[in-house]
């Protein structure tokens, strides 16, 4: 069979053509989100026009490179942190039964193909792509007052397969759950997920990501995440790998005394490119938000952040914060910065900052007086500058892989 | 005017430099093409060179798309709906202000604008008490109509004059810089003003020289569907040190007007230029019926060593405000400032801020900006500061507050950072609250009405900008503050 190749928006678009008599779910939800992302294309990939919110972020690479297949996943799985919680692997955003473990409430998005209502295909690309093309991915439900412990979620890329899984996770009132989200893998893969969240009044979610994908891969996740009153959203992103990536979370804060946090760290070198883009709407009063982003950049690499805070005018008495700093390693890193607040309510207190500078000389020489060897006095005042975003990962376990992980990408630059 | 006849007036009107002139003018048709452009060029009696940069830009001008970018909205403008040219009719230029029409003189009086050299006049030295010498230039519609003391400013060699007649007078000078800050298609509205530009102010400070005044040009819009179109270009050599202010009122009307106006400052080596604006176009009224759009570009080249530009504004007025006072920071360590005080009340929208480009070692900036919302209004800060790899060791600090008065207004910041060298430190600050419980309830026990309560916090909230203002317009500023926020509170 000879098969010419397309790349970029066109690519998936045939992709979808032929697959979407197979593909579950509601077809007429994928039509209308196929109807988007031609409209839409790839954000600075081919098409001409610019998006404000794509501002910093050309997806020119993905649009250029060709999606074929899947190769191995077995030299991943190796790189997996190894903890004692029950787990989903995706590979290639398929679910592999025999690496998986039970987990009550769990069904895959191939079983019960329902879109959670959440996401925006209309109004993110990626989303649409997502929406037009999702075969797989993984529903989670956790029912009223249970405490659901950890659950892993596990992500293999491989080979120059694209693969487009949608999670959806509902927790219902008062029930408490901790997810660790893995990414990993191996080629030139593009990894785009969607994950649709509603957590219920009083609930909690803590959601920690590690994305640490293969140096030649592409990542785009979009999390959205509603937040019924009294219930919380913990989030965390360690962002390690991937050659362009992006991570965009939508937060709604629905309900009275509905809290969220958004932090994440994104350690870059090469020629990586990482965009962290969030927004966080207040719609309910007395409800509060805090974000604390950090980029530490070397070589070529190129950090964006990106935050919203959009305050309704009912949403008296918000509280809203949002920090991001950055530390440049490098004379060739550039990081690109868009901290927003849109207030239309007059009794809130909101408030954002922004740094940039490389490490502090003065602190540098602190240590260096005091007989720590330079490389080290660098790493701990590198440690130091993450510890505010990582506080937010109060269990122990996840927080030491994260840890290892942070120590690892810095022997990495060292050597 | 009695100060109870002062307050019984802007208590009426909310808007007390509403009011028309009745001259008889020299008005273009409608409409905007090369006959219209060739027409204003032949009015100014413009060399070729002139007219041919002018229809450049106006051929840009029609490959270009209006900005949609900032948050603002508004009915399409018709650009074919208005006369690009309107002039108070005279037969020749006047010689002195004794041959200005009395009826403009009259106005220029009613704004408080002194267009009469009054110490020179009098023949006795100035009273060290009184208020201190201002140079003026006053633009009304399309033209510029008189500048004062400009004898007094020529023997140290400094040139203030309308820009039409610096084209005239100072082609080379005019060629050389103009359009050298913002080039003719830079945006949109740079464009359109680089076509049909009809008077401004030409400010040229020489080598050395400290302008031994401030220098201002008061702008008024008067006749009915014009644009006011004006160009301001002002250059201080090596070591020049140059204060200007701008100040801007136009009649009550049911229409929108447009302005859009070009502003480019050059800092040489060591060279300081500080511009004021006091912003106080017609807002509009209640319900949101009339006022201006002022469209501005307005944009700093510091490009000597140490050079220093100082951006300070305080805008009221207006129907839409879209105006980013810029520098580019091109000489090492020179300095970018920009202070502003945006008030928006009824429906007005404000998408204000500045751009800082860091190109030079060691350039520094300061951003502080002020918004205030009140009544329906949108107020945006939205501003950019850019490290490139050279600006080794650059350094900006940028304050943005936002103050709400009222829970149907907004109060936006969009800020954007982008860096490229480690050795730059940028910081960023932004908060957004409404006035707070206890200090309204500290003023008011201690028997302040409340509408004198939430001045006095305003102004509080503005001091750091405020006081960046020449003496002259603080005193304006704070009481256009208080009079814009009438009515917003309770």
């Amino acid at each position: 069979m000879s098969v010419v190749t397309q790349t970029g928006a066109a690519g998936f678009l045939a992709r979808y053509e032929a697959l979407k008599d197979r593909l579950p779910g509601d077809a007429a939800v994928r039509a209308a989100a196929a109807e988007s992302f031609r409209v839409a294309g790839l954000p600075g990939g081919t098409s001409a026009r610019r998006i404000e919110a794509w501002k910093y972020t050309s997806l020119r690479p993905v649009a250029e490179a060709v999606f074929q297949g899947s190769a191995s996943a077995a030299g991943a799985m190796a790189a997996l942190p190894k903890m004692n919680a029950p787990r989903l692997v995706f590979v290639d955003g398929k679910l592999q039964a025999h690496l998986s473990d039970m987990v009550p409430g769990f069904k895959s998005f191939a079983d019960q193909a329902v879109f959670g209502g959440l996401a925006r295909p209309d109004r993110d690309p990626l989303v649409a792509l997502n929406t037009m093309l999702a075969d797989d991915g993984a529903c989670l439900r956790v029912p009223a007052g249970v405490d659901a412990g950890v659950i892993q979620i596990v992500s293999i890329g491989t080979g120059t397969a694209a693969f487009h899984p949608r999670h959806v996770l509902k927790l219902e009132a008062g029930s408490t759950l901790v997810v660790l989200e893995t990414a990993i893998g191996e080629g030139n893969y593009l990894h785009n997920p969607v994950t649709e969240i509603s957590i219920g009044s009083g609930a909690h979610l803590t959601h920690v990501r590690l994305q640490d994908e293969a140096a030649a891969a592409f990542h785009l996740s979009t999390i959205y995440a509603e937040i019924a009153d009294g219930g919380t959203y913990d989030g965390f992103s360690l962002v390690l790998g991937g050659r362009v990536t992006r991570t965009e979370i939508h937060v709604r804060l629905m309900g009275p005394k509905a809290a969220a946090h958004m932090n994440g760290a994104q350690l870059l070198s090469g020629a990586q490119h990482a965009d962290f883009t969030s927004v966080v709407r207040h719609d309910a009063p007395h409800c509060n938000s805090r974000q604390t982003v950090k980029n530490v950049l070397g070589g070529k690499s190129r950090g964006v952040f990106q935050g919203r805070i959009e305050v309704a005018r009912q949403a008296q008495k918000t509280d809203g914060y949002q920090m991001n700093q950055a530390l440049l390693l490098s004379p060739d890193a550039e990081i690109d910065s868009k901290p927003e607040l849109e207030i239309f309510a007059d009794d809130v207190k909101c408030s954002h900052g922004a740094t940039v500078g490389e490490l502090d000389a003065e602190q540098l020489f602190y240590l260096r007086s005091r007989g720590v060897p330079d490389s080290e006095a660098r790493a701990l005042l590198v440690r130091a500058f993450l510890v505010e975003a990582l506080d937010l990962v109060t269990n122990e376990t996840i927080r030491s892989i994260l840890e290892q992980r942070v120590d690892a990408w810095w022997e990495r630059q060292a050597a | 005017m009695s100060a109870t006849a002062e307050i019984l007036d802007s208590v009426q009107s909310g808007y007390k430099w509403g009011f028309e002139t009745d001259i008889e003018m020299d008005l273009a048709p409608k409409g905007l093409n090369e006959d219209i452009i060739r027409l204003i060029s032949s009015r100014k009696d413009e060399p070729a060179w002139m007219l041919e940069y002018r229809l450049k830009a106006f051929t840009a001008w029609k490959q270009m798309a209006e900005p949609e970018w900032a948050r603002v909205t508004h009915p399409p403008i018709d650009y074919q709906d208005l006369h690009y040219y309107a002039a108070p009719k005279k037969k020749a230029g006047p010689k002195s202000l004794d041959e200005v029409d009395p009826e403009l003189l009259k106005m220029y009086e009613k704004l408080g604008i002194p267009l009469k050299e009054r110490a020179i006049l009098a023949g006795v030295e100035p009273d060290p008490n009184e208020r201190p010498q201002i140079a003026v230039d006053a633009v009304f519609d399309s033209v510029s109509v008189a500048t004062t003391f400009r004898e007094t400013l020529s023997k140290v060699g400094v040139i203030f004059c309308p820009i039409s007649e610096a084209v005239r007078d100072h082609p080379d000078l005019v060629k050389q810089y103009l359009g050298s800050v913002v080039p003719v298609a830079d945006n949109y509205f740079s464009a359109l003003n680089a076509a049909v530009f009809t008077d401004g102010s030409f400010v040229y400070i020489p080598k050395g020289v400290r302008c031994p005044m401030e220098l201002s040009t008061y702008f008024r819009i008067n006749a009915r569907n014009t644009g006011q179109f004006e160009r301001t270009l002002i250059i201080a050599e090596a070591g020049a040190h140059v204060s200007y202010l701008e100040g801007c009122t136009a009649p009550q009307r049911d229409e929108n007007q447009l302005h859009a106006a070009v502003v480019e400052l050059i800092a040489m080596d060591d060279a300081t230029i500080k511009y004021s604006t006091v912003q106080n176009w017609y807002p509009g009224d209640a319900d949101g019926k009339g006022g201006i759009y002022n469209f501005v570009t307005k944009r700093g080249a510091c490009r000597g060593e140490r050079s220093k530009i100082s951006w300070t504004q305080v805008e009221t007025g207006s129907a839409i405000t879209w105006k980013y006072p810029s520098c580019v920071l091109i000489g090492e360590d020179s300095v970018g400032e920009f202070y502003s005080v945006a008030v928006t009340t009824n429906h007005q929208q404000a998408d204000t801020g500045t751009k800082m480009i860091h190109i030079g070692k060691g350039s520094r900036s300061t951003i502080v900006s002020k918004g205030i919302s009140a009544g329906r209004s949108n107020n945006t800060y939205r501003g950019l500061v850019r490290i490139l790899p050279s600006a080794a060791g650059a350094r900006n600090h940028t304050q943005c507050d936002s103050l709400l008065i009222g829970d149907e207004c907004g109060a936006h910041t969009v800020p954007y950072i982008e860096s490229r060298n480690p050795s730059a430190k940028v910081e960023h600050e932004a908060t957004t609250s409404k006035i707070a419980e206890d200090q309204l309830f500290y003023c008011r026990q201690r028997g302040l009405s409340e509408e004198d309560a939430v001045n006095l916090i305003v102004n509080g909230f503005c001091k750091e900008v405020l006081k960046e203002l020449p003496m002259e317009f603080a005193v304006e500023a704070q009481k256009l503050l208080a009079v814009s926020l009438e009515g917003s509170v309770g």
